[in-house]
């Protein structure tokens, strides 16, 4: 095993054994943390590795959440069916609004992604009567409930739900280190480098820049179905701008480009709002404050310096 | 043998508002020959390779590659028929190592451009790119950033993507271009060798290299052609000295 991949697993042991030493309260943010941290993976493929900065990715993450919480509203569908669906809905709104989106570049490509995402959030609000808008809907104590090799499972319990996350997560870092360290990682980052130059090497950038939507959208909506069966609950703010910037904010701050940055980048900035809402209400002026100094002075994250001055090595 | 017709363009233009940088080349490059486009500067030379590499879309005219028509082709297709270019201004991807230079375009060879699946197992990158890397002799420097290169070496490394592209046609835009006298000898010497699996297509300013290496040569003037012969007839041609040296023939 190459020290990449045991880093990897090692980090997955600590995560797991660390389930027994934090108290309620700091369970229950690090399983909000792994499932977000999934999100920001998925994020990180299409702005990481593949160069492609979409303002949009909400639409993704709700597209999975939606399509979770709703099937298991309206349809009866169970935690692992409605789970399915997610991902099922993530794959197919992920390849339509790739083969739309790419058909522009940089500022066009922004500016298009968060215009499907704003649509997007406003047909939550539109179908109100379905989705119930900003409120949201609760999901049926029923649906998180599923048999799983003879034994009920129950996705109301901390326990249960901490490690499906942490499999969830598991799952993530081993398709992003995958995809990393295959050959088309590095047809991903010679996109990024230079496009001209990749197609005049013979590759097709469009389908290439298509399958990394899709596996960046598909990841998305699986964190979005997560989130959904996880906590129970799905509503319009997942489908706002902010969900379209948090995972920006994540994988800056942990390491573009970097395998474990967003994992690091989302656990750091959640303990750093938490810190800053013991002092004052306004803990968004401090993600926003962070955001601007780590454009100033740290543009490669946490995870992208340590690798630029310690560890070349790092995925 | 008789000689195979590898690519031909008729009546091939380009217009870039006024000026007309390539008006109506018919052009026959015959398999396996080296051929020499020269030109003075502003001849149109770069634009009428960029035309067959298919970075520029022709005004007119038609770009025919193993008796297809590819002039519809994207640039992307058309490497995947066999026509590499390497850069007149070097455009290697200079955060990327020496090797993952290459081994892109091992890659994109071992996989008819998808860059991944059938046939492209890393050992399988890694053996050809590292062949093309020790032809030009950049091996030992196989993990350092592309962009810390010296020039030459830069030039050198475009090459080497080249060759692991393994390519019908090999269109070489200035190759020698910020290369030292050693290093030139060397390079003669390379593409004699690449030469000997490949159809050679050189723009290229250094008359020394032009008249060692050159089969044929085409010199093109203000987008059209002056001339076409041998290193032989091309020196003695007085249109061609007028070009270069500026009287009137």
């Amino acid at each position: 095993m190459s020290r990449a991949v045991l880093l990897h697993v090692g980090v997955i042991a600590l995560l797991f054994a660390l389930q027994f030493v934090l108290s309620d309260y700091h369970h229950l943010t690090l399983t909000r943390v792994m499932i977000l941290s999934v999100y920001a993976i998925g994020f990180n493929v299409l702005f990481g590795y593949t160069g492609l900065l979409s303002l949009g990715h909400a639409l993704f993450f709700a597209t999975g959440l939606y399509a979770a919480g709703l099937s298991a509203t309206y349809w009866g569908f169970t935690a692992p069916t409605a789970f399915a669906a997610g991902i099922a809905a993530g794959l197919a709104v992920s390849l339509l609004i790739g083969a739309v989106a790419l058909r522009t570049t940089g500022v066009a490509f922004m500016i298009v992604t968060l215009m499907f995402a704003q649509a997007g959030h406003l047909a939550t609000l539109y179908f109100g009567d379905i989705t119930r808008g900003d409120e949201g809907i609760v999901l049926p104590e029923a649906s998180r409930k599923f048999a799983m090799l003879g034994a009920t499972v129950d996705l109301a319990d901390a326990g249960l739900r901490f490690n499906l996350a942490l499999v969830l997560l598991a799952v993530t870092i081993g398709v992003s280190l995958l995809i990393v360290k295959r050959p088309i990682g590095r047809v991903l980052i010679a996109i990024r480098e230079n496009e001209p130059r990749t197609l005049m090497l013979g590759f097709d950038s469009f389908r290439t820049k298509l399958f990394a939507v899709v596996v960046s959208g598909t990841i998305s909506a699986a964190a979005g179905a997560a989130t959904a069966l996880a906590f129970g609950y799905v509503g319009s703010t997942f489908a706002s701008i902010q969900y379209s910037i948090y995972p920006l904010l994540w994988t800056l701050l942990g390491g573009a480009a970097t395998v474990l940055g967003p994992v690091l980048g989302t656990l750091v900035m959640f303990h750093l709002v938490d810190l800053a809402s013991g002092y004052t209400t306004a803990s968004l002026l401090v993600v926003g404050v962070v955001l601007v100094l780590l454009v100033l002075f740290f543009p490669k994250g946490i995870l992208g310096t340590v690798r630029a001055r310690w560890l070349p090595w790092l995925p | 043998m008789a000689a195979v017709t590898l690519l031909k363009t008729e009546g091939l233009r380009r217009r870039f508002g006024g000026l007309e940088a390539v008006g109506g080349v018919d052009f026959t490059l015959t398999a396996g020959e080296i051929r020499a486009v020269i030109g003075p500067n502003g001849a149109g030379k770069t634009t009428f390779v960029s035309l067959i590499s298919g970075r520029v879309a022709p005004t007119a005219g038609t770009i025919t590659f193993e008796g297809e028509d590819v002039t519809g082709l994207p640039e992307f297709k058309r490497v995947r028929r066999g026509i590499a270019y390497t850069f007149q201004i070097t455009s290697v991807f200079p955060k990327l190592t020496v090797f993952d230079n290459a081994a892109l375009a091992a890659q994109s060879a071992l996989t008819g451009g998808a860059g991944f699946g059938h046939g492209a197992t890393p050992a399988a990158i890694e053996a050809r790119a590292m062949e093309a890397l020790t032809r030009v002799d950049l091996a030992s420097r196989r993990e350092q950033a592309a962009g810390t290169l010296a020039y030459g070496h830069q030039r050198l490394l475009e090459v080497a993507m080249g060759l692991a592209l393994d390519p019908k046609l090999l269109i070489l835009d200035e190759p020698t271009q910020g290369l030292s006298d050693g290093e030139i000898e060397g390079f003669i010497a390379l593409t004699r060798t690449i030469a000997t699996h490949a159809t050679v297509l050189l723009i290229e300013h250094n008359m020394k290299v032009v008249m060692d290496l050159a089969d044929r040569i085409t010199v093109l003037d203000h987008g059209k052609v002056l001339a076409e012969g041998t290193p032989a007839e091309i020196r003695a041609n007085a249109a061609v000295q007028a070009a270069y040296l500026g009287g009137s023939a």
